[in-house]
C-alpha cells in the first residue's frame, strides 16, 4: 500500500517535471519563432500578395488586387484578335527558368566529381595533407563578389592571365571575351562557381569518407581486389547518403544564385537566373507587382524540385535520430 | 608501377593546391602593380607598390564600409547566438510533439530562396522606416543566420552527455539553470564556431545589402567592391578593387585557417551527422 503511494507519487513528480520542461521548452523557443516568423513568414506572404496585385514601387499601399493577371492574362484588342501577357508568356522568363536549371545541373555535377577527388586525395595519407586541406579551404573562405571580381580580372579579354596562359599553351588561337560574349558567359560562371564551391562538397563528402570503418579496406585490399572496384562497390555505396545531402544543399544554392552572376556577368541574358529576374523588375524596372510574382513562382519551382529530389533521393535530413 | 603512382598522386595534389590558391594569388599580385604595369600579365611578382592600397583606405567610403560590415555582422551574430542556444536546448534536449516538423521548418528556412521574401521585407523595412539604415539589414540578416545557429546548435547540444542534465534535475535545477549553468560552459567552442560561420556568411552577403541600402556611406564591404567605378565608365579600377578584395578577404582566410577543424566540424554537422 504504501510502496505503491510512493510510486504513484513518483510517476505524478515525473510527469510534473515534464509538463514543466515541455512548458519551458516552448518559452525558450518562443522568441526564436517569433523573429522567423517576422522576417521570413510575413515577408513570404506578403510577396505572394503583391504577385496578385498591381503594386508599383512607389505605391506599395494602394495596390489593388488583380487575380493572375502577373502570370498570364488574355489583353483582347477588341477586333477579335489579342495577346497573352504576364510571366507564363514571357519569353526571358522562360529563358531565366532554364538558365537557373542548366546552371544548377551542371555546376552541381561538376562539383560532385571534383568534390569526391578532392575528398579522396585529403583521405589518403600522405605528407603535406594538413598544408592540402588549408589550401583546398581558400576558395571558401573567399567571399563570393571578390572571388567574382578576381575571376572577372583574370578573365578580361585584353590583359587577363586566363587569355594569356590559353593563348601560350596554344589552348585558344585569340583572345576570349570569357564575361561578355554570349558563348561563353555561362561557362564563365560555372568556372566560378566551381571553383568556390567545390571545397564544401569536398569536406561534406570527406566526413561521409571518414565514418568509413578502415577494416573494409583492409579486407578489400587482402583480397587483391582493384581499387577502382573497391570506390564503386564500396566506397561510393557507403558514403551515398553524405553525397545525397551535400548535394540537395549545394543545389538549393545553386537554384538561388545571385551574387555571382549580379556581378560577373551584368545584363546578360545568357546567364540571367530567376533571381536575377525577380530582382531586376522589383527593383529597376519598377515592375513591383511582376517581380513579385516571378519571385512567388521561384518559390515554387524550387520547392518543387526540392520535394521531387527528397522523395527520389529519399534523403534522410534528420540523420534517423 | 609504384612510383609512377606516387608521381600521378602528388601531380594531382598540385594541381589541386595550384587551382585553389591561384586566384587570389594573382589577386595579390595584381593589387601591388600601380599605373600602367597593371596592363601586364606577370605570373611572378615583380612590383610592390601600396598605391592602390592608399587610394582605397583614403579615397571614397571603402573604411567606411568596413565599419558597417564589422558592425552588422557583430549584431546580427549576437542576437542570433542569444535566441538560438535556448531554442537549440528545447529542440535538442525536450521531446515534444511537433519536433521534428518544427526542425525541418528552421532547415528549410535557411534553405530557402532569399528573393522570395525580398519584396515583403521591403515594404515592412519601409514601414519601420529603416530603409537604407544598417538596422535594415540586421533585421534581414536573421532569416539565414537564426535558422543556421538554431541547426548546428541542435546538433552539437544533441551529443551533449543526458547524465549531466540528470544530475542537475536531481538537484532540483529547472530548465532555465540547466542551459546557463550546466550546457553554456560547455557550449563555447560550438558558440564560437557556429558564431564565425554566422559571421562569414553576414560578411559575405549580398543581395539584401544591395537592395536596403542605397548610400555609398552605408554599403557593406561586398557591395562596394562590386560597385567600386572608376573616372569613366569604361575605366575599370582594377587595381583598387583587388586591394580592397586583399583587405576583405585576408582576415576571413586567416579565420578560417585558425578555426580550421571546428569549422568543418560545424558545416558538417548540419549535414552529415544529423
Amino acid at each position: 500500500m504504501a510502496a505503491s503511494d510512493t510510486a504513484t507519487a513518483a510517476r505524478s513528480r515525473r510527469s510534473n517535471l515534464k509538463a514543466e520542461r515541455i512548458r519551458s521548452s516552448w518559452i525558450f523557443l518562443a522568441p526564436m519563432l517569433l523573429v522567423l516568423a517576422f522576417v521570413a513568414g510575413w515577408p513570404l506572404l506578403k510577396t505572394i500578395w503583391f504577385g496578385f496585385t498591381d503594386a508599383s514601387l512607389d505605391a506599395l499601399s494602394s495596390a489593388d488586387f488583380i487575380g493572375f493577371n502577373n502570370y498570364l492574362e488574355w489583353v483582347d484588342y477588341g477586333d477579335g484578335d489579342g495577346e497573352w501577357y504576364g510571366l507564363l508568356a514571357d519569353p526571358d522568363w522562360w529563358q531565366a527558368v532554364y538558365n537557373t536549371v542548366f546552371f544548377s545541373l551542371v555546376s552541381v555535377f561538376f562539383e560532385t566529381i571534383f568534390g569526391t577527388i578532392v575528398a579522396l586525395v585529403l583521405h589518403a595519407e600522405f605528407k603535406g595533407r594538413g598544408f592540402v586541406r588549408a589550401a583546398v579551404l581558400i576558395p571558401w573562405a573567399i567571399p563570393t563578389i571578390v572571388s567574382a571580381k578576381m575571376w572577372a580580372w583574370m578573365m578580361n579579354d585584353q590583359f587577363g592571365i586566363l587569355n594569356d596562359l590559353f593563348l601560350h599553351i596554344g589552348v585558344i588561337s585569340q583572345p576570349i571575351a570569357w564575361t561578355a560574349s554570349a558563348d561563353t558567359a555561362m561557362i564563365a560562371v560555372l568556372i566560378v562557381d566551381i571553383w568556390k564551391t567545390t571545397p564544401f562538397m569536398a569536406l561534406l563528402i570527406l566526413a561521409g569518407l571518414q565514418m568509413i570503418p578502415q577494416d573494409i579496406y583492409e579486407a578489400a585490399k587482402i583480397d587483391g581486389i582493384n581499387p577502382v572496384k573497391v570506390f564503386f562497390r564500396v566506397t561510393l555505396p557507403l558514403i551515398k547518403p553524405a553525397l545525397a545531402v551535400a548535394v540537395i544543399f549545394r543545389a538549393l544554392d545553386a537554384l538561388r544564385v545571385f551574387d555571382l552572376i549580379y556581378v560577373l556577368t551584368p545584363n546578360n541574358s545568357q546567364t540571367k537566373t530567376m533571381s536575377v529576374f525577380a530582382q531586376e523588375n522589383l527593383f529597376q524596372f519598377d515592375k513591383f507587382a511582376y517581380g513579385s510574382a516571378a519571385s512567388t513562382l521561384l518559390f515554387l519551382v524550387i520547392g518543387v524540385i526540392t520535394i521531387v529530389y527528397l522523395k527520389i533521393a529519399r534523403v534522410d535530413l534528420e540523420g534517423g535520430r | 608501377m609504384n612510383i609512377l603512382k606516387s608521381i600521378g598522386f602528388y601531380a594531382l595534389v598540385i594541381i589541386i593546391v595550384v587551382v585553389s590558391v591561384f586566384p587570389f594569388y594573382y589577386a595579390i599580385l595584381t593589387s601591388f602593380k600601380s599605373g600602367t604595369a597593371i596592363f601586364q600579365v606577370d605570373y611572378w611578382p615583380k612590383y610592390f607598390s601600396w598605391e592602390n592600397y592608399r587610394l582605397v583606405m583614403t579615397q571614397g567610403s571603402f573604411p567606411l564600409n568596413i565599419l558597417n560590415s564589422l558592425f552588422v555582422s557583430s549584431v546580427v551574430v549576437v542576437i542570433s547566438l542569444f535566441l538560438a542556444i535556448t531554442a537549440s536546448f528545447a529542440l535538442a534536449r525536450v521531446r515534444f510533439r511537433g519536433r521534428k516538423l518544427l526542425l525541418l521548418t528552421i532547415l528549410s528556412v535557411s534553405m530557402f530562396p532569399q528573393i522570395a521574401v525580398l519584396a515583403g521585407l521591403f515594404e515592412m523595412i519601409r514601414a519601420l522606416g529603416i530603409y537604407n539604415t544598417l538596422w535594415s539589414l540586421v533585421l534581414a540578416y536573421m532569416i539565414f543566420t537564426l535558422p543556421f545557429t538554431v541547426w548546428v546548435l541542435t546538433t552539437f547540444m544533441r551529443d551533449l552527455p543526458v547524465e549531466l542534465e540528470e544530475a542537475a534535475i536531481v538537484d532540483g535545477a529547472n530548465s532555465w539553470a540547466i542551459v546557463t549553468r550546466v550546457f553554456m560552459p560547455l557550449m563555447w567552442p560550438a558558440l564560437v564556431t557556429t558564431g564565425l560561420l554566422a559571421f562569414i556568411a553576414a560578411w559575405n552577403e549580398f543581395l539584401f545589402a544591395l537592395t536596403f541600402v542605397s548610400n555609398n556611406d552605408t554599403r557593406t564591404v561586398p557591395v562596394a567592391i562590386a560597385l567600386l567605378s572608376g573616372a569613366s565608365e569604361q575605366e575599370i579600377p582594377w587595381g583598387p578593387i583587388m586591394a580592397a578584395s586583399v583587405i576583405v578577404t585576408v582576415p576571413l582566410i586567416v579565420l578560417v585557417l585558425i578555426f580550421q577543424r571546428k569549422i568543418v566540424a560545424g558545416l558538417t554537422a548540419g549535414g552529415v551527422k544529423g
